[in-house]
């Protein structure tokens, strides 16, 4: 058997300490059987129990004993390693022994307390759990954790209001910061908008204090009209090259990376008549003809929700269209700074009124609004066809067509009442009955199935606006690549962890905020961004990172370059070299053992979890006593 | 059919003559799902039957067929393989990789002749303690039912389950499992969708022709052996054990020997040339 080939090195001298934890092991367990049996295995050179091993006296315990019985490796038998590891581990290297030469054996929550009321299965069982762990320690090997040094500069790509936000936070911790954009000037898609929700400025002012700092941050350098060329290396030490129009590419080393790049919205080719009548435009196009005040002439808007989302084209929901449209739909109705641009003048002509109701109409509209919430908020579908619906105040109808409103969290909500009470209309359809937009007579209409009358209806309207979900930037993929992090299904990057580390990617050393992680609105995205900074903000101020040990080693001599481990790792650890050869690298690695698995050549040994130090431990499992 | 036969008689004498058998399982856990699954079922003081002996590991990725044909041969009765669930792996697609190499795992399993449901893949994530209880009580229950792995009793059955072992860490079968995960999800190398029914032929017939040559140098290690004789004991065509012969010798994994009369014998040529 090749187990036995310890002799070429040093004898292993092994000590052995049990733990009761109390009565938790003692109480189900013959501890003293136990270390009895433990002292009498090959390399054993101390077996000792103890009340409590994570106790003062059980540590000291462990560093006299190394001492006195000059003890190489350390098995501890108690509790979990994923608790206490790290605590045997410190007084192991305290006391001389390398950390990677301790292995804890799990006799609590694997074995006293799923076998309470077997004192003599469960006692047999941690003896050869004492002896798989023994087994496996014959082999351990000490490791060194290697540092790697960390450039103190980011890299922000994208210069939207979340890049900024990122690159603004760690310019002004003080590190350096490059900003890639890919446009002629900062401020993303929000840029282009003409209102935003709860704010009376416009979204021009709103992001303009953010673009000034930015602009006058010394700690930002900006590179407009430009995006990113190629990117090598790995957390701390990235060479990245920008490339601009036409321009030479710069090339700039970065220590950590934000990724900002935004979303884009989507075009809704041959849904509802868009392209095919021009006043049928999306949400995004509305907001660039009120900025232009170009919008046509308006008596009666119909916004329709969800288009191409929620399985249709996209299969998710965007989130943000309901309040955007809420957003508008409340613009439209009160002419938020006459957007509708009805001057006195055109007024006069089409005999239009402009606005500024009379107290007798206010009188009339406040006691229609009491009435209506005496009737109770929580009505979502209209009450078209019940009591004449007092207009809003700019005389336009407005209608949402909707599978429902997703005006989540409380200022969302209020919005939504409020629109309700301005008389924005909320009609409700079903997925397997969309409303349909068509042209008759020259005219505009929209025809649905009022769901709460149980009958088709046409709605003539001068305007329609469709709400369309934020979709990935077309070429997302192309920068995941460069980065060699994911894009989920939808295109979107993919964070580490859904819920732990939202703005982590599994990639150390490179991070995500905004919408290209998926819709968000500003509040959101500037939370995210701010996040994301303060991620990739640690590796900075630490200046270095600390390589575990637990990385996969590469025999070069074995190694073909088939390549076949690097498409297998999921964090880029893995890359070939000028010889044609993998090489792992180290600081990238996380030790998940997946390459070793794979390496068709066998080249591949993972530190720590050798196929030696596996088989070792599985098969003492099997040892007949 | 006959084998069969054979075993659920022997099966049968062995309950009869041991009633203390106990199964001997053994369990490889990843750190970060089914390990604290354990952990917690231990905390929540669910009880499950005492067979059950676990190996940590970080990912189950880890777990390479070898590993699991190799405790299998040295005698376990069960092997459970226990990870994160799916999109749920702590990195990210470590048990796609691992669900791969446990179908190859059973692919072999099946030629060696070894029941599959010796082998058990499990998702556990570390707050399912409960869960983690019920598949260790389950699937005790089963190798119960299975009886003693025919590894303890029947050579040619642990010939065979060696010969999967070796036909796993072959660079053909490495290689085709290392991919098929990327191929499936990502396409091949030339952007192309591989389809997925097409892959697993291919794999079929790789696990096929691969075990059928670790077996023949298996057991053409032992003792010289002609064609006609390994077609017997395998039960494989003549013509086919040849061309696989054939193979075996352009790479030198193969040696002819004592020819006796006109009939040629085979013997497997150690690597290094270590007896």
């Amino acid at each position: 058997m090749p187990e036995n080939t310890s002799t070429e090195k040093e004898k292993p001298r092994i000590g052995v300490f049990i733990c009761h934890c109390g009565s938790n092991i003692g109480g189900f367990v013959d501890v003293k059987a136990v270390t009895e049996y433990a002292s009498t295995l090959p390399d054993v050179a101390y077996a000792t129990d103890n009340l409590y091993t994570c106790a003062e006296d059980g540590l000291n315990n462990i560093k006299d004993s190394i001492k006195e019985h000059n003890l190489d490796r350390v098995v501890v038998s108690s509790c979990t390693p994923r608790t206490h590891a790290p605590l045997f581990q410190r007084t192991c290297e305290a006391a001389g022994v390398n950390k990677y030469m301790f292995t804890f054996v799990n006799i609590r929550e694997h074995c006293s307390w799923v076998h309470m009321k077997e004192k003599e299965k469960a006692t047999q069982k941690a003896k050869d759990l004492v002896r798989m762990g023994i087994a496996r320690a014959r082999f351990l090997e000490p490791q060194e954790e290697t540092k790697v040094d960390v450039t103190p500069t980011a890299l922000v790509v994208g210069g939207g209001v979340s890049g900024m936000t990122a690159a603004l936070s760690l310019a002004n911790m003080k590190f350096p910061v490059h900003l890639v954009e890919k446009d002629q000037e900062l401020g993303g898609f929000v840029k282009n908008l003409h209102g935003l929700m709860m704010t009376t400025k416009s979204a021009n002012e709103t992001i303009k204090p953010l673009i000034d700092k930015v602009n006058a941050h010394k700690n930002i350098t900006q590179h407009l009209n430009s995006h990113v060329a190629s990117v090598e290396g790995f957390i701390g030490n990235y060479d990245v090259s920008i490339g601009g129009d036409g321009a030479e590419a710069k090339e700039v080393k970065v220590g950590t990376i934000i990724v900002a790049t935004g979303a884009v919205p989507l075009v809704p080719e041959g849904l509802f008549g868009y392209k095919e009548h021009p006043n049928v435009i999306t949400s995004t196009e509305f907001e660039e003809l009120c900025n232009k005040k170009e919008l046509p002439k308006l008596k009666s808007v119909a916004f329709i929700q969800c288009v191409g989302a929620r399985g249709q084209t996209v299969s998710y929901c965007s989130r943000i269209c309901c309040n955007v449209a809420i957003k508008s739909a409340m613009n439209i109705a009160e002419n938020r700074d006459n957007m509708l641009g009805v001057t006195e003048e055109k007024a006069a002509e089409t005999g239009e009124v402009v606005e500024e109701p009379t107290a007798e109409k206010k009188a009339e509209e406040e006691g229609s609004e009491r009435r209506r919430r005496r009737r109770g908020r929580g009505r979502r579908d209209e009450d078209e066809g019940g009591e004449e619906a007092a207009a809003p105040s700019s005389g336009v109808e407005v209608t949402v067509f909707n599978r429902d409103v997703m005006a989540y969290g409380v200022e969302h909500e209020l919005e939504f009442n409020k629109a309700r009470e301005k008389r924005v209309k909320f009609i409700r359809y079903l997925p397997d009955n969309l409303p349909k937009v068509s042209v008759k007579d020259g005219k505009l209409e929209v025809g649905y199935f009022h769901e709460t009358l149980k009958m088709e209806r046409t709605m003539p309207v001068d305007l329609v606006i469709l709400s369309t979900p934020l979709v990935a930037q077309p070429d997302a993929a192309t920068l995941s690549q460069l980065l060699k992090v994911p894009l989920g299904q939808d295109g979107f990057f993919q964070e580490a962890h859904v819920k732990l580390r939202p703005v982590d990617f599994a990639t150390d050393g490179v991070y995500v905020c905004g919408a290209c992680r998926g819709p968000a609105d500003i509040t959101e995205a500037v939370s995210q961004a701010a996040a994301a900074a303060s991620r990739a903000v640690i590796p900075l101020a630490n200046g270095f990172v600390q390589a575990e040990a637990l990385t996969s080693r590469i025999d070069e001599a074995k190694c073909s370059g088939c390549g076949t481990c690097v498409e297998a790792c999921p964090y880029s650890a893995l890359r070939k070299n000028e010889e044609g050869v993998t090489e792992v690298i180290a600081a990238a690695c996380k030790g998940c053992g997946c390459c070793g698995a794979t390496c068709p050549e066998n080249a591949i040994t993972m530190t720590h979890y050798t196929d030696q130090q596996l088989l070792a431990e599985a098969k003492a499992a099997l040892e007949e006593v | 059919m006959t084998e069969k036969h054979h075993t659920a008689h022997h099966g049968k004498k062995e309950a009869e003559a041991d009633k203390e058998w106990e199964p001997k399982i053994v369990g490889f856990l990843c750190n970060w799902c089914s390990y604290a699954g354990a952990d917690l079922c231990g905390v929540s003081r669910f009880q499950y039957p005492t067979n059950i002996r676990l190996v940590r590991v970080m990912c189950s990725t880890r777990v390479s067929p070898h590993i699991v044909l190799d405790v299998l041969e040295a005698g376990a009765d069960g092997i459970l393989v226990g990870g994160c669930h799916l999109n749920d792996c702590h990195y990210m697609t470590g048990n796609y990789h691992t669900e791969k190499r446990v179908n190859l795992m059973k692919r072999l399993l099946r030629e060696a002749g070894i029941e599959e449901g010796r082998l058990r893949l499990e998702w556990v994530s570390a707050s399912e303690g409960e869960k983690f209880s019920k598949v260790v009580t389950e699937f005790t229950e089963e190798i119960q039912k299975l009886g003693p792995s025919k590894v303890h009793t029947d050579d040619m059955v642990k010939a065979k389950v060696a010969a999967a072992d070796d036909a796993s860490e072959t660079f053909r079968l490495k290689a085709l499992v290392g991919k098929e995960f990327n191929l499936l999800s990502k396409g091949n190398a030339y952007g192309d969708t591989v389809d997925p029914e097409k892959l697993t032929g291919i794999i079929d017939v790789a696990t096929e022709e691969e075990f059928e040559r670790a077996l023949i140098l298996e057991l053409a290690r032992i003792r010289p052996m002609s064609v006609k004789q390994l077609g017997m004991v395998m039960e494989v065509p003549t013509d086919r054990v040849l061309r696989h012969i054939v193979l075996l010798r352009q790479n030198s994994m193969i040696a002819m020997e004592h020819p006796e009369g006109f009939t040629p014998l085979y013997k497997t040529i150690e690597i290094g040339g270590e007896q």
